[in-house]
């Protein structure tokens, strides 16, 4: 196997035998580029995925009111259910086993202006622990505090792209900006990866909004984050248990479908998380696909070369090879050309991947395509093997035959 | 040098069986220059296979150099033909990417030779043949003639103690086949054993015995004064 001369001997015919050796090259480098392409498309098409439902945190809860459908208790159906900040207090101090961080969410629309610039705006009116519900990145400054919302301040965090129409290049830090006739003192700078929409607000403490609104106490929705570590189970049952108390404060039919709505992301991230396990089998079904197509194609080549070689290896035997040597000859060969254009393969569909990078997102859905190296080395190996073994048959036959036969097609 | 007794090969063409030698005793010494004639379908050709190694008799014994050759599988045959036998076939049978020199070369190579001597004997032997100049050609370069001696300088590089010679002659004209006899005469005349299947009669009359070969069985043998090839 490591004998200098066997070795010499191999390179000779390879370098003899340009187009068999290119053809079968050609094949292997092929077969791994596409099923490199393939299934990197494929994680680029789950990374889409991920990435379009994993914005919000997944142990966050949203409680939205709605209306009643069924009379209680004197009421009429039809009522409309409104929140206020004793409720959030009420969830506060009854589920304090659960609970992680609880903010309310308040939404209003303004003409924002700063300078000569305006422009319309949704705003949320929050409290400081719905950072981590949205999972909204700073960019610059700081969220909202407990202090903000607690001495009911005017202060402003803005989306990205309300910084770029309001401040262009400006650093919009420490500005103030005028707001519904009010002033309010930009502390930060946001960004989500949400999408443009999200990116496209502001957020103020929500006892601030309040105030300017009369000294109203409502709110429009409750979000809340449960602690990770009651898993799934355990936010099935807090769920059930959240709107069992929030429908008997209510005054709500316990059996009414309307009046609280409670979306839980744990619950959807379940379904995604099952569309993505199917996603991530038909990449896989691709992928072994690709990969016996690759290796029927060079087990032909092999069948092929060996074929082609049948006198060359007749007149071998006459002259003195053993059928081993025949055997080891052949499988050298192809255990070389395969490696090495396996590699190359190799090589180029992760360069053609990384070069690809995000260029395709928009259009094809395809984000950051990649494969684990481990998965490509594994298909590279499991080629070369096929390519060695679709080889050895033949010669093993090849080797079998009498010298006489094999010279004897003139 | 070759000791053949009672030698039988039949060949099984679909139900029937083909008779193709039917009992041969064969004895050749050492420095013989034997022809082995016979029409198409004699049988010589089998013959010659047989002792060659290339193919293996149903029954009988054959003795080469002292060694009886029997139970051969590939690996026992392929050291015999190595050490014992070189081979010139009619259609030359060079591998055709290979330059003459390597061609040459090749025989030595499966004897595991080093790298130096096996390129020092064969440009030797090419020598010998006359085409040292076309060492580095590959044969498609080369006319019939010189393929055929650079095949005898192939089958001599690794100094067999037989030679044989299928219808070594048959592809070439005759100037050039008087050539090549000639050089397998000169080989001859140093004392290497030379067994040539023919069905040409002048080129089994350059040889020193004729065998002649009918439906399987040796009709005729018989010693021949010598006529020059040249």
């Amino acid at each position: 196997m490591f004998n200098r001369d066997n070795w010499i001997e191999i390179f000779d015919t390879i370098r003899k035998n340009k187009l068999r050796t290119f053809l079968s090259g050609f094949t292997v480098a092929l077969g791994i580029f596409i099923f490199i392409i393939l299934f990197g498309f494929g994680n680029g098409l789950s990374n889409t995925f991920q990435k379009f439902f994993n914005d919000d945190n997944v142990n966050s809860m949203f409680i939205f009111p709605g209306s009643t459908t069924e009379p209680f208790k004197g009421y009429e159906s039809g009522r409309r259910i409104k929140f206020d900040n004793a409720d959030l207090k009420a969830i506060t101090d009854n589920f304090d086993n659960y609970l992680e961080s609880i903010s309310p969410r308040i939404y209003d629309n303004a003409t924002v202006k700063y300078k000569d610039k305006s422009n319309n705006y949704s705003i949320r009116a929050v409290s400081p622990s719905h950072q981590y519900n949205e999972m909204t990145i700073m960019m610059q400054g700081r969220f909202l505090h407990e202090d903000d919302i607690s001495h009911k301040k005017r202060h402003a965090v803005i989306g990205r792209l309300v910084a770029q129409d309001l401040f262009k290049n400006e650093d919009p830090i420490g500005k103030y900006i005028d707001g519904s006739g009010h002033t309010w003192k930009v502390i930060g700078v946001f960004q989500d990866d949400g999408g443009d929409g999200e990116e496209r607000l502001i957020y103020i403490p929500y006892t601030s909004l309040q105030k300017i609104k009369k000294n109203t106490d409502e709110i429009d929705q409750i979000i809340l984050s449960y602690k990770p570590e009651i898993g799934y189970e355990g936010a099935v049952e807090f769920e059930q248990k959240l709107e069992k108390f929030l429908k008997s404060r209510k005054d709500i039919d316990p059996k009414d479908r309307g009046g609280v709505y409670i979306r839980n992301v744990a619950d959807n991230l379940k379904e995604n998380q099952q569309f993505a396990s199917v996603l991530q089998l038909i990449i896989t079904f691709i992928g072994i696909g690709t990969l016996i197509a690759g290796i029927i194609g060079i087990s032909n080549i092999m069948v092929f070369v060996v074929k082609e070689r049948t006198k060359e290896l007749g007149i071998r035997k006459a002259i003195g090879a053993s059928p081993r040597s025949i055997i080891a000859m052949i499988l050298q060969e192809a255990i070389f050309i395969t490696t090495l254009s396996g590699y190359f393969g190799l090589i180029a569909g992760i360069a053609t991947l990384s070069l690809i990078g995000d260029t395709l997102e928009k259009d094809y859905f395809i984000t950051n395509p990649y494969i684990d190296i481990s998965t490509a080395i594994g298909a590279t190996i499991i080629l070369i093997l096929f390519g060695a073994l679709a080889g050895y048959i033949p010669a093993r036959r090849a080797a079998k035959i009498k010298p006489i036969v094999a010279l004897r097609d003139e | 040098m070759i000791n053949i007794t009672n030698l039988h090969k039949s060949y099984k063409i679909g139900k029937n069986s083909l008779h193709v030698l039917k009992g041969i005793d064969f004895i050749v010494a050492e420095g013989e220059l034997v022809a082995i004639m016979g029409s198409s379908g004699s049988g010589k050709s089998t013959l010659l296979n047989i002792i060659g190694m290339l193919d293996v008799a149903n029954e009988g014994s054959y003795t080469l150099d002292g060694v009886p050759i029997k139970n051969l599988d590939e690996t026992k045959a392929a050291k015999y033909r190595s050490k014992f036998l070189g081979f010139i076939f009619q259609s030359f049978n060079l591998i055709n990417y290979k330059t003459a020199l390597e061609n040459v070369a090749l025989p030595l190579y499966y004897q595991g030779k080093k790298r130096e001597e096996r390129q020092e004997k064969a440009l030797n032997y090419l020598d010998n043949v006359g085409l040292k100049e076309w060492a580095t050609h590959l044969p498609s370069e080369l006319s019939g003639g010189q393929k055929q001696r650079v095949a005898i300088a192939r089958a001599l590089v690794s100094e067999p103690k037989v030679l044989l010679a299928d219808e070594p002659t048959g592809a070439l004209d005759s100037t050039t086949s008087s050539e090549v006899m000639a050089l397998i005469q000169e080989i001859n005349n140093q004392g290497k054993t030379i067994l040539v299947v023919t069905h040409e009669e002048d080129i089994a009359k350059m040889c020193k015995r004729i065998v002649r070969l009918k439906d399987g069985v040796i009709v005729e043998d018989t010693l021949v004064s010598q006529i020059a090839a040249i």
